[in-house]
């Protein structure tokens, strides 16, 4: 390794900036994919592949991809959840490879529901 | 390679004495079994600071926090959560007396009323990775001051925010600064005192373990400050985990060239070494500090001369503690005006304490000066375990003093602390509750520091020792009417006489505790009493008759078969037998022993 000047220190920030970010939590979307059994027979794992693929490519370093549990739905799934900052967490269903990536372009990167797709507004809270 | 989730496994010496290394390599091969390892990275980290609960892991982003993790646990762990998603509760925080765990860091009280600067990259970052740190904002601090920044502005910029020393001295580490690069007389050095001798603590190894990189950061912006090119840490061989992690640091700094010749190409010159130390306590001294470094015997010298004027090999000489040189690039990075909106009026920014002792959350914590004792004992240390009642805490280890219960509304700082007979010192906090003796306690404190003295001023030597006999004899059932004032009258002599802060400190325990705990030691030396039943030669074990159903359980554990008695009938302890040894007392489920 040769000795850095200072555009080369701040070459090596921008490229563990995403790390550093996503450790602190700090995201302005959260794409949350269903992973219950079901989910998973149903493929949720090429849908998770596929997100950390594509958000990789987009250079994005705030989206966050993460997991949950069930989503009591097994006849719909895979499902996902997106959650844009301060929007309304939006949950897409059937998924495939090519209907997630319509969603991420469509919803993460440029703010539209992908309606033709989407299960339902908002996520239910226990009463 | 991006990766959805890090887990922030703590390989802190805590940590790794209760198997953290064994849980890292297994959730990296379970993850690796089920197909994960391009999502999941594994990361190990420093001290997190929690560590009575380690293993620790911490899901990020998602801020999930594991603990008391064993071996067994980790398959169904990682199938669970990171393979379907579903956190596993189980595993999670419970605080103690209650019934629901908490899930993220964010809600446990012990961290979120912590206020992170010196221990800011505290389980975010790999220790090991220079990356990392540059990740968090690290060596930024130091492209400021050498692109935008002259010495004087950087003193200035110190001077403004108030940093104090976080070694035990709290002297402003800008005027410190400022005095040495005055001297025309070169070369400089300037040192990092790692030595940590308050048993007990250890918040500096933590910081060294955790975050190395912010440690040296710091040293290149005081060595840019006063002028200096060489650097020298002084740590203990002890802490062999913090030593290596700062020798990968140092090493990962140097091929980067963030030290050596010309850094980052600006022209500016500097270098570390690390000095390991022998370990006694009064080796963390400066002056005898510096002696260790240049290779003759340990002993502290009289001060004027400073080692700002002269110091290491008669040179102008600047030390700093770990955690006050860890402090430093944050505040040229977010400004003095940042800094010193935190704190009181005097007493700027944080600290970290160890919590230990009588407390349900042991651990390291960083805290806003001012905080009451209160929010640190109750809140973040989630108070006496077992229903105990509260009576107070020492703070600052061997030279420090014990603040009573009445005063837990105290606003922690350097100024209110030793008003009340206590001190910052560095850092160490032992909460004691009832069951705590204090002359036993002072005794223990003198114990460790007659024990350390180097021995050159009669004072500290012949007189930590005569405390040491009053105060064992009174805890032996033999005090008389006039030791309290013989203490008393010693512990001043010993401050005023001696040359060093150990021997103008280590009363500072026994004077604290007569102040405020003064009929404990009347009880020990009048009634021959301790009303904490710690003495063993002051306390008594009773059967009592009304109680006692004749199990004979208490008969069959004393070890020294001091009990009688016929099954069903009530037992007897025979007291020229009886050692005081008070198994009968925890044994006996019918609670009818009892201690007079
Ligand atoms: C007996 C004795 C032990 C000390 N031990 C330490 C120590 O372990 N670490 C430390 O930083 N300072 C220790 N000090 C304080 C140092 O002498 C010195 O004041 C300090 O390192 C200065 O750094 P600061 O201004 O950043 O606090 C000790 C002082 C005395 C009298
Ligand atoms: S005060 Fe004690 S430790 Fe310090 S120089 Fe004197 S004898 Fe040594
Ligand atoms: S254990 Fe308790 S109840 Fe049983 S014999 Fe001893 S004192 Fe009596
Ligand atoms: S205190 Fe110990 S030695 Fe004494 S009676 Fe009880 S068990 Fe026996
Ligand atoms: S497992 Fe998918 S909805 Fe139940
Ligand atoms: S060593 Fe793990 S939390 Fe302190």
């Amino acid at each position: 390794m040769p000795k850095l000047n200072i555009q080369d220190l701040e070459e090596i920030r921008k490229k563990v900036r995403k790390a550093a970010l996503l450790r602190e939590g700090i995201s302005n979307a959260k794409i949350t994919v269903h992973m219950g059994t079901c989910g998973i027979a149903a493929g949720a794992r090429t849908i998770m592949n596929t997100l950390i693929k594509i958000v990789e490519e987009s250079g994005r370093d705030d989206v966050i991809v993460t997991t949950s549990g069930c989503a009591g739905f097994c006849s719909r799934e895979p499902m996902a959840t997106i959650e844009l900052k301060g929007e309304t967490p939006v949950k897409y269903s059937d998924l495939t490879k090519e209907k997630i990536i319509k969603i991420f372009e469509e919803h993460v990167l440029n703010g539209k529901i992908v309606e033709e797709y989407a299960l339902a507004l908002g996520s239910e809270r226990e009463p | 390679m991006a990766y959805r989730t890090h887990l922030m496994v703590c390989t802190g010496t805590a940590c790794v004495s209760c198997g953290s290394f064994k849980i890292k390599e297994l959730l990296e091969e379970e993850i690796k079994k089920q197909g994960l390892d391009d999502e999941i990275l594994v990361v190990g980290t420093g001290c997190q600071g929690f560590c009575a609960q380690g293993p620790i892991v911490v899901v990020q982003p998602d801020d999930i926090f594991y603990q008391l993790l064993s071996p067994e646990d980790i398959p169904y762990l990682v199938e669970e959560h990171f393979l379907k998603g579903r956190p596993v509760k189980k595993m999670m925080y419970t605080p103690p007396g209650e019934k629901t765990h908490i899930p993220t860091v964010n809600e446990i009280g012990f961290f979120n009323k912590q206020r992170l600067i010196a221990l800011r990259n505290k389980g975010l970052i790999d220790a090991e990775k220079i990356d990392d740190y540059i990740g968090r904002d690290g060596y930024n601090a130091l492209i400021k001051i050498l692109t935008a920044m002259t010495p004087e502005d950087i003193i200035n910029e110190i001077q403004k925010s108030g940093l104090r020393g976080r070694g035990g001295g709290g002297f402003p580490t800008g005027i410190k600064w400022e005095i040495c690069k005055k001297s025309e007389e070169f070369p400089k050095y300037i040192i990092c005192n790692a030595d940590e001798g308050d048993p007990g603590a250890y918040m500096d190894r933590s910081i060294v373990e955790s975050d190395p990189h912010a440690v040296i950061e710091g040293m290149l912006i005081g060595a840019r400050a006063i002028g200096a090119e060489q650097g020298y840490v002084y740590i203990r061989t002890e802490y062999p985990l913090a030593i290596s992690r700062l020798e990968i640091a140092i090493e990962q700094a140097r091929e980067y060239g963030l030290l050596g010749e010309d850094i980052l190409g600006k022209g500016f010159n500097f270098d570390l070494e690390i000095k390991q130390g022998a370990g006694a306590f009064v080796c963390g001294e400066e002056t005898s500090l510096i002696h260790s470094i240049e290779g003759i015997s340990p002993e502290p010298s009289q001060r004027p001369p400073f080692p700002a004027e002269s110091g290491l090999w008669g040179q102008p000489t600047n030390i700093n503690n770990v955690e006050t040189w860890a402090n430093v690039p944050r505040i040229i990075l977010r400004g003095a005006d940042w800094f010193s909106s935190i704190g009181t009026e005097k007493s700027k920014g944080t600290k970290v304490f160890s919590l230990v002792g009588k407390i349900n959350n042991t651990g390291l914590v960083e805290v806003p000066m001012g905080i009451t004792l209160r929010e640190i004992i109750y809140d973040i240390g989630g108070g006496v375990p077992n229903g105990k009642k509260f009576k107070g805490v020492q703070i600052g280890g061997p030279s420090g003093g014990v603040v009573p219960a009445s005063l837990i509304d105290l606003p922690v700082d350097y100024e209110k602390l030793t008003e009340v007979g206590s001190m910052m010192g560095s850092g160490g906090m032992v909460v004691v509750d009832e069951d705590t003796c204090m002359v036993d306690l002072s005794r223990y404190f003198l114990e460790f520091t007659s024990d350390e003295s180097c021995g050159k001023c009669t004072s500290c030597r012949e007189g930590s020792s005569a405390m040491l006999e009053v105060l064992t004899r009174i805890t032996e059932g033999h005090g008389k009417e006039g030791d309290i004032e013989f203490l008393e009258e010693l512990g001043y002599a010993i401050k005023d006489a001696s040359q060093c802060g150990l021997g103008q400190t280590l009363p500072n325990p026994v004077l604290s505790t007569i102040k405020n705990f003064r009929h404990e030691y009347e009880a020990h030396i009048k009634d021959k009493k301790c009303p904490a039943h710690v003495c063993k030669a002051l306390i008594d074990f009773h059967i009592d008759a009304d109680k006692c159903v004749g199990c004979t359980v208490c008969a069959i554990k004393c070890p020294v078969k001091a009990i009688s008695g016929n099954r069903k009938e009530v037992h007897i302890i025979d007291q020229s037998e009886c050692i005081k040894c008070g198994i009968c007392k925890t044994v006996c489920k019918f609670d009818a022993v009892t201690v007079e």
